[in-house]
């Protein structure tokens, strides 16, 4: 039986797309009501193929309540982010469900301090616009493998009081780690009120760890496994403070000084061999060489 | 474990006794309906179906139906009507489908059920209306009651390949309108009541997928996923429109259905979807899993399907399923169709007490799955990845019955032993999910977080207009349980809307 007989089209079409960095794309999807309900700090699921593909949690960058869309920025690291590369401007995306999680806690805290790094300056965004609406001073820090990888330099430098951007190679800002000026700015006279630090979990980990012993409130956004989204299947439960919580319904955001590291990194790599499989499989067999090959050609040229 | 028949054996014997039957010149005694053997239902060979995901019990023959509908006495008190959560004629079906009117028993079945051919497979017949058979009581033994989940299914399966499933008549638009929240039993029941008094019903539902645990929990081995698409074709076809990709107290509030979007009354019935855990060391290594997270990558997400499916599924060698209910058997087997060389069931009381269906447990034991009772672990062990490797199991006895009457289970001190695995599915029960609580402030819950009810009666809320019914007023409960809840929601909402 064909289930599209019985199913209201709820697809999203892709309106806009653009291609940030040789792995990260940026794009803009209609999905009216998620747009007017979203607030800083959650995220959707989406499907590329709603019978077999996978659901793959992604955060809400931005919104646009007139135009009715919100805006992804996703890297390509499985087979369905690779898949939804892919898509073009009029294309639409089968599944896509939100907003998911629970908002970020704005209020006038003072000095906030905004550590991302890689595509976590995506989520961070709207998180930064409602801190900024909120009355808050901002610092950002800002990190990238290199100058061309920087997400949303301008739009983000825009809202901040303050930027520091940071390289590993030197190419823009300060050469070193993001952990760096977050040290140096809890030691001076402006040690912040908060700190909101999203990125790969090892930076979140070492922002906690840097801020911990000057008793600087930490807040990190975690990324971990998914299936429904919804608080049903108990995937993405982490550890928090000794207690078992789940990201989709009690995060994403936690005190990175509660959260069992070594646990949470544990049970991203659970499927990691079959994830790697599986982006092997669709590279040879499903006729996009175009893109992968574009991935390692973007890499052999960085070097 | 007797020597397997097949469905073709089977058929053959009742053949032989349909033609006894119908050779009897008079109506057939008591006597000679108790001597009409009971017919086992046929299934696929045990150790092939173990690695296949083909539904396992095959269904009655003609002749089969025919020969059990011939056992049942047709009683004048009929127990068994009292034992069916949704009050189904059970002796006027019996007594079409004895005389071979199939069709008539269908029709007089969905009188009162909408789902048949998912209650005939899923619901626990030998602790509802089977449990009351005077045939079963007669003969001392429930399995001899008359198969009346068997027969159930069997009409409605008729019905379904005979391609004369007829659409339910729905009355004149009212121009009422009515969300229902969740598209599991409880909400489909719900529907299609409010649908036929001509008032229009929309589903929301939060996966892309609709059926609820029909859908994501249990298995195609089980319950063909294809009975479940066609049963809500009814609906669509009567039309019911379906919202999928929509979580209600997220993507809407649910407050907002009835103030923004002008539904006139809202019934919600999102399940059990809180997947409760032991609380025990070891449980957040990597393998192990809630079985709602195992059972929905591979029914849901379709992970079964490797050669297909983009969702990856754990491969399990060793499997160990906590819990003695329908979820943990539906796990365990899950696991040995996925490839597992090894499945055990821990369970902390004995074989007796399992909660699962008994044709479930049947089906498991047969397939090779190991029930180890009185025994619970402690702790679960991993190695320097955090990946399991194996658990501490305590031993127990039976104790003094607990507040419901279970023997509780006594730890034995000083008899803890180690076993190895590599998975670990954790099958202990679901709490409610908070989603639509947590954003509905005006609802009242309890505080294991179900849905309190102000007239139970018609399944009303304490908040005007809302109702609500299934797991999440129920605590887990069966499909059955959740339909009948369902109904009773519908007979409150259609009669609000009647007023109104």
């Amino acid at each position: 039986m064909s289930q599209k007989t019985i199913f209201t089209p709820t697809m999203a079409k892709i309106l806009f797309k653009k291609q940030l960095s040789p792995a990260v794309y940026q794009i803009r999807v209609e999905a009216p009501l998620i747009a007017e309900e979203r607030k800083a700090g959650q995220f959707i699921i989406l499907q590329v193929d709603k019978e077999s593909g996978e659901r793959v949690p992604l955060t809400i960058a931005d919104a646009d309540i007139q135009e009715g869309s919100i805006t992804l920025i996703f890297q390509t690291v499985g087979k369905t982010t690779q898949q939804l590369a892919t898509l073009n401007v009029g294309d639409e995306i089968p599944v896509v469900v939100g907003p998911l999680g629970s908002p970020t806690h704005i209020e006038k805290f003072g000095h906030v301090v905004c550590v991302c790094g890689g595509v976590g300056i995506a989520p961070m965004h709207p998180i930064v616009q409602a801190l900024k609406a909120a009355g808050n001073k901002i610092t950002l820090i800002m990190g990238a493998r290199n100058e061309s990888l920087f997400l949303m330099k301008e739009e983000m430098t825009a809202l901040a009081d303050k930027t520091i951007l940071m390289t590993d190679d030197g190419s823009l800002g300060r050469k070193g780690l993001v952990t760096e000026p977050l040290k140096e700015i809890c030691e001076s006279l402006e040690k912040p009120d908060l700190v909101i630090a999203i990125g790969p979990p090892i930076m979140m980990k070492f922002c906690s760890l840097t801020t911990l012993p000057y008793g600087v409130k930490t807040l990190v956004s975690l990324n971990s496994i998914m299936v429904d989204g919804t608080g049903m299947c108990g995937g993405c439960r982490v550890t928090i403070g000794g207690k078992v919580k789940f990201v989709c319904v009690d995060g994403p955001e936690f005190d990175g000084h509660q959260v069992d590291w070594t646990n949470m990194m544990q049970r991203m790599s659970a499927f990691k061999t079959l994830e790697q499989e599986a982006v092997h499989r669709y590279g040879e067999n499903d006729g996009h060489n175009c893109h992968i090959n574009q991935m390692a050609k973007a890499k052999m040229e960085a070097k | 474990m007797s020597e397997h028949k097949t469905a073709q054996q089977l058929d053959l014997e009742a053949q032989t006794e349909v033609k006894k039957i119908q050779s009897t010149a008079e109506p057939l005694k008591m006597k000679d309906r108790l001597a009409i053997p009971a017919q086992p239902m046929p299934e696929l060979e045990p150790h092939y179906r173990a690695r296949s995901m083909e539904e396992v019990a095959c269904g009655y023959s003609e002749a089969q139906a025919i020969a059990e509908a011939n056992r049942c006495l047709n009683c004048k008190k009929a127990f068994c009507v009292e034992g069916c959560p949704v009050h189904i004629d059970i002796p006027a079906f019996i007594s079409r489908v004895a005389a071979g009117d199939f069709q008539g028993g269908i029709d007089k079945i969905k009188e009162m059920s909408l789902l048949p051919a998912i209650c005939g497979r899923v619901c626990p017949q030998e602790r509802q209306c089977q449990m009351n058979c005077t045939v079963g009581k007669t003969i001392k033994d429930v399995n001899q009651a008359v198969a009346i989940g068997r027969l159930e299914r069997f009409c409605a399966d008729y019905e379904r390949k005979s391609g004369t499933v007829k659409i339910p008549q729905v009355k004149p638009d009212t121009g009422k309108r009515v969300a229902i929240i969740g598209s599991g039993p409880a909400g489909l029941a719900v529907a299609a009541d409010v649908r036929r008094e001509g008032h229009s019903v929309t589903i929301f539902e939060a996966f892309h997928k609709l059926g609820g645990v029909m859908r994501y929990g249990i298995p195609e081995f089980r319950l063909p996923k294809e009975i479940v698409d066609k049963e809500i074709d009814t609906l669509a076809k009567m039309g019911v429109k379906f919202e999928t990709n929509f979580v209600v107290g997220r993507t809407r509030k649910l407050m907002d259905l009835l103030n923004k979007d002008h539904f006139d009354a809202l019934f919600i019935g999102t399940g059990a979807g809180l997947p409760l855990f032991m609380g025990i060391e070891g449980e957040s290594l990597v393998g192990v899993f809630a079985a709602n997270e195992y059972l929905t990558r591979a029914n849901l997400m379709r992970a079964y399907d490797k050669d297909h499916a983009d969702t990856p599924m754990w491969p399990g060698k060793n499997v160990v399923v906590l819990g003695g209910g329908n979820v943990a058997m539906d796990s365990a087997r899950m696991a040995l169709r996925l490839g597992a060389e090894t499945v055990r069931i821990i369970y902390r009381r004995s074989m007796s007490e399992l909660p699962a269906r008994k044709e479930e447990i049947h089906h498991a034991q047969q397939e090779g799955v190991e029930f180890c009772v009185l025994q619970n672990p402690s702790k679960i062990l991993g190695d320097e990845n955090g990946r399991v490797t194996g658990m501490i199991i305590d031993k127990y006895e039976l104790g003094e019955p607990d507040e419901k009457g279970r023997p509780r289970p006594v730890k034995l001190e000083g008899q803890s032993f180690e076993i190895q695995c590599d998975t670990v599915l954790v099958a202990i029960g679901n709490g409610s999910n908070p989603l639509i609580s947590q954003s509905t402030p005006e609802l009242k819950v309890n505080k294991r977080g179900n849905i309190e009810l102000e007239d139970a009666a018609i399944n009303k809320t304490f908040v005007e207009r809302v109702y609500a019914g299934g797991d999440i007023v129920l605590g887990a409960a069966t499909v059955i349980l959740a339909m009948g809840e369902g109904r009773r929601a519908a007979e409150g909402i259609n009669q609000y809307l009647a007023q109104k």
